[in-house]
């Protein structure tokens, strides 16, 4: 059982502040959607309207098709997973994953089961009477989704909930959400900062910043083109060349910069003077000869061994640091510090792209 | 130098606690002294009749037994009122909230002579007769505010995402309360609740001003002390100190315990 | 207020605000305006009450400069009414009981603090708590009973020889304060000792290390931090003192009269409630007036103290 949910122009303002500003979105039944943005960006606003903390300013959220407007909480479809994950520290894990039942009146025989059920599928098997302060951060982590899942909610919302754990699992768990998720088949939402995460995890992400969403996509595609230059930087490196714009033709245009002319993809709604030119670290291509075209001539001034890839850093002639990501996989040449070296990329991996939207 | 600075401030800590203490033996010494006045000298032979005396003392039973009847009423009525009011000043804030808040606080350091007139005069304005009932209406009055800042205290503790997870897992308001905000909030009551009750019994301003014709122990003790008096009152004040001992150290052992828990809890 | 109906709902929320405007109307604020409005209104038999001799006059507040009395001050005799001299006393007695309970708490509160071994704390704590819960009245009658003409202590010092016959303790205030300071010297302590407890302790250290006498440790390091404690601790100690009538009674002397027991005679003695009314209003007024300088010169609000 899982919905879909939908919001249409949707805005919530606190006082004058304005934390989401004409969201809309249509989340798919059984999808997995993730809200990423730096904090403050209105992620976890949008996450509290549809769970039904705050009430939206204005526009409708739909659950399954239904207006939620004056549902509250306890009568949403939804079941929330906190960042802090607040589970009950009085009750044991049985209790806590079995509180949505024994509100709903279910007898005790039957919520045991249930919790016991749910303790196999998130991997817990034995831990029903242990108490919280008992387990480890993952563990944690289990119980709350497991708590989360007992309601058999339509839609599951997330906020940050990885975001207490240490490195090596926090990669382990959302390898293990990703599997939930779709062995439940229920909705998720999820809310990160961390661009890795939303990626790895969702079927589509939606990039936010300043309460406006910026970009809905799948991960490759926001990736690969994002729409603006707040979501390129946002998501991923780049080296970021800025100037006045050219001739456009096709699509394509060219961008005069004081480290020399370029040319690039452009998106629409760009124009004038002080346009921005992206190109991520992985498509700048280091040669001894000049490329024929997009080339800058610099020094690399450091050599930095990351395991799958070499980056170089490198100044150019003009007086502006470049990084390019090189595979460590023994095809390409890796300069050294002092080298002279020629920078360049492919027109066709360059974007030149506007600013966020945060047009009112 | 320093060696000796510590060894006069144990000195001192020790000379202070004797000086709290010594008057509480003396007291309960003359309990058993068979003198007719309450000293401990000249020792005039060691009995237990003024025990027996005070078991016969039919004013000190009813005087008891009001006591106890008042201190649960207050302990009731301040836990209530005192929660309330912590969850309430706890969810407000700016003006408002320091208001309200300065206002119960002061209650606190109103003397408990002026609770006791102002009590009585405007209860009987109403036509409410003076008595008993009257006592617990004035001590509520300040022990709240006692009850409300051990609570609040607790509350700052308290993460209220867990009351909006249980809502969002289909919670009412009444169910959160109950099994969420409640329980949580328990150690802080019942300390409360105790709090309350041990002031009530040594209530004597309020309960003075309030009381019409009825007696409570503190009343009792105070008339007897004034008229001239046997050593009952000292074999009250043993059974009185001796309950308060064995109550501060099962308090002890209960505490103690807890915390043994929590290590153990900690390290697995 | 928004916050509140959203966390527990229309119902609970009124029903909390009910409760608490119970408390603060009907045991608080009504009360005393019904004491501040009767201390305006005559003592009158009942059947005039409401009549036309019942108008609004300061006439009760006037009775305080009834009857004068002989006294000197500063070695200059003056003639000051019977019941200002009491109230004054009561306020003097009772800041030298506030300042003696500091002295004498500051150093336990600092050792409890800062020296002792955490471990025996909870022990000293429960210790220290004995007393607390004993009730007063029980305890001005421990120092009714030492300090009697024959009693333990005048046995104790005449067999040590450091008096040579009986001193009468019980006379003036003398073991008026000694009561007082006794019944109310934890109230100083525990606010004391929470607020020093709270001071980081590398910042004695550091003192010290950078050279700083034990006594300037003190006065620039412990005392400022510890200064909402010290004012929580002062004013309850000094309310406590003004306020207390079972230590007066108990332990007052013929020469003896604190202003809660003229408040009193007033009451029970006399009937005359409404005198009483405007003499239990002097009371809290001119105890709040007082300590409220007080904080304001120290610079210490109300709300550091209820901490």
């Amino acid at each position: 059982m899982s919905a879909g949910i939908d919001l249409e122009n949707v805005s919530c303002d606190f006082g004058t502040f304005r934390a989401v500003d004409h969201a809309n979105v249509s989340i798919k039944p059984g999808e997995f959607f993730s809200f990423l943005g730096p904090s403050g960006c209105g992620k976890t606003t949008i996450l509290r309207m549809v769970s039904g903390f705050i009430e939206p300013t204005q526009g409708v959220i739909r659950i399954g098709g239904k207006d939620m407007r004056g549902q509250r909480p306890n009568q949403r479809p939804t079941a929330l997973i906190f960042q802090n994950l607040a589970l009950f520290p009085l009750m044991s894990i049985w209790e806590n994953i079995a509180f949505g039942l024994e509100v709903r009146g279910v007898d005790k025989a039957t919520r045991r089961a249930k919790a016991e059920e749910l303790l196999r599928l998130v991997d817990l098997p034995g831990a029903a009477d242990k108490m919280v302060s008992q387990l480890s951060g993952g563990q944690k982590q289990r119980v709350a989704i497991a708590r989360a899942l007992a309601v058999e909610p339509q839609v599951m919302l997330l906020d940050e909930p990885l975001s207490a754990l240490d490195l090596k699992l926090r990669q382990h768990m959302r390898a293990e959400l990703r599997a939930i998720q779709k062995r439940t088949g229920v909705t998720f939402i999820y809310i990160t900062h961390d661009q890795g995460e939303a990626l790895a995890m969702s079927d589509r992400v939606g990039v936010m910043s300043h309460g406006r969403i910026q970009q809905i996509a799948d991960p490759r595609d926001i990736y690969n083109n994002p729409v603006n230059g707040f979501v390129a930087s946002f998501v991923g490196e780049n080296n970021v060349f800025e100037g006045d714009l050219g001739a456009v033709s096709d699509g394509m245009a060219t961008l005069s910069t004081p480290h020399g002319q370029f040319r690039a993809r452009i998106n629409a709604g760009v124009s004038g003077k002080g346009v921005k030119l992206y190109v991520r670290p992985e498509h700048t291509i280091i040669s001894a000869a000049a490329p024929p075209e997009n080339g800058v001539h610099g020094t690399v001034h450091e050599v930095s061994f990351e395991g799958a890839f070499i980056a170089v850093h490198a100044v150019s002639d003009s007086g502006m640091k470049m990084v390019a990501e090189l595979r460590n996989d023994g095809s390409q040449v890796v300069p050294a510090i002092g080298d002279q070296v020629w920078m360049g990329f492919d027109a066709q991996r360059a974007a030149i792209l506007p600013d966020a939207d945060t047009k009112r | 130098m320093h060696k000796l600075r510590q060894n006069l401030a144990h000195l001192y800590m020790a000379a202070f606690l004797i000086y709290l203490l010594i008057p509480l033996a003396v007291m309960a010494g003359a309990a058993f002294n068979d003198s007719r006045l309450p000293s401990i000298v000249p020792w005039k032979g060691t009995t237990g009749r003024w025990f027996v005396e005070l078991a016969a003392d039919e004013r000190m039973w009813v005087a008891f037994r009001n006591t106890i009847l008042v201190a649960l009423a207050v302990a009731v009525l301040a836990v209530i009122v005192g929660t309330a009011a912590a969850i309430l000043i706890n969810s407000i804030s700016g003006r408002m909230r320091s208001v309200i808040y300065g206002l119960m606080i002061s209650t606190i350091l109103i003397p408990g002579a002026v609770i006791g007139i102002s009590t009585l005069l405007m209860w009987n304005k109403l036509g409410v007769p003076p008595g008993l009932h009257l006592s617990v209406l004035g001590q509520v009055s300040y022990i709240a505010a006692m009850v409300m800042l051990l609570v609040l205290a607790r509350l700052q503790s308290f993460d209220a995402a867990l009351e909006e997870a249980a809502l969002d897992l289909g919670a009412s308001h009444a169910q959160v309360m109950r099994r969420i905000l409640l329980p949580h909030l328990y150690p802080a009551i019942g300390a409360g609740a105790a709090v309350a009750f041990f002031q009530s019994i040594e209530n004597f301003n309020v309960t003075q001003f309030t009381r019409g014709g009825a007696d409570t122990l503190t009343v009792y003790v105070f008339s007897k002390v004034r008229a001239g008096i046997t050593p009952t009152i000292n074999a009250l004040a043993v059974i009185m100190i001796g309950i308060t001992i064995v109550a501060a150290i099962l308090y002890e052992v209960r505490r103690r315990r807890i915390e043994r828990l929590m290590a153990r809890g900690a390290e697995e | 207020m928004q916050d509140l109906i959203r966390r527990y709902g229309l119902g609970l929320t009124g029903l909390m605000c009910l409760i608490v405007a119970f408390w603060l109307l009907m045991l608080v604020i009504i009360p005393n305006i019904t004491l501040f409005e009767s201390s305006f209104r005559p003592y009158l038999p009942v059947t005039e009450i409401g009549g036309p001799r019942d108008t609004y006059s300061f006439d009760n507040y006037l009775k305080v400069f009834d009857g004068s009395i002989e006294t000197t001050f500063l070695g200059i005799p003056i003639t000051v009414p019977v019941h200002v001299m009491t109230f004054f006393l009561t306020i003097w007695y009772s800041v030298v009981v506030t300042v003696i309970c500091f002295a004498l708490a500051y150093p336990i509160a600092y050792y409890m603090a800062k020296i002792v071994n955490p471990r025996s704390l909870p022990t000293i704590l429960l210790l220290l708590f004995v007393p607390l819960w004993v009730s007063e009245v029980l305890r001005a009658f421990a120092w009714w009973i030492i300090l009697a003409f024959k009693g333990p202590l005048n046995s104790l010092l005449l067999f040590i020889g450091a008096i040579d016959k009986p001193v009468r303790w019980i006379t003036d205030y003398d073991a008026v304060m000694i009561g007082l300071v006794y019944t109310y010297i934890l109230f100083m302590l525990f606010p004391l000792y929470n607020a020093i407890s709270s001071l980081d302790t590398n910042q004695i250290e550091a003192a010290e290390d950078l050279g700083a006498p034990w006594w300037k440790i003190h006065w620039r390091i412990v005392l400022p931090h510890a200064k909402p404690g010290v004012a929580s601790g002062s004013v309850m100690v000094f309310m406590l003192s003004a306020g207390s009538l079972l230590v007066p009674s108990i332990l007052g002397s013929t020469t003896s009269q604190w202003f809660t027991q003229t408040i009193q005679q007033w009451m029970n003695d006399a009937l005359d409630w409404n005198t009483a009314s405007a003499y239990a209003f002097l009371l809290l007024f001119l105890c709040t007036l007082f300590v409220s300088v007080v904080m304001w010169i120290f610079r210490v609000k109300l709300s550091d103290i209820a901490k």
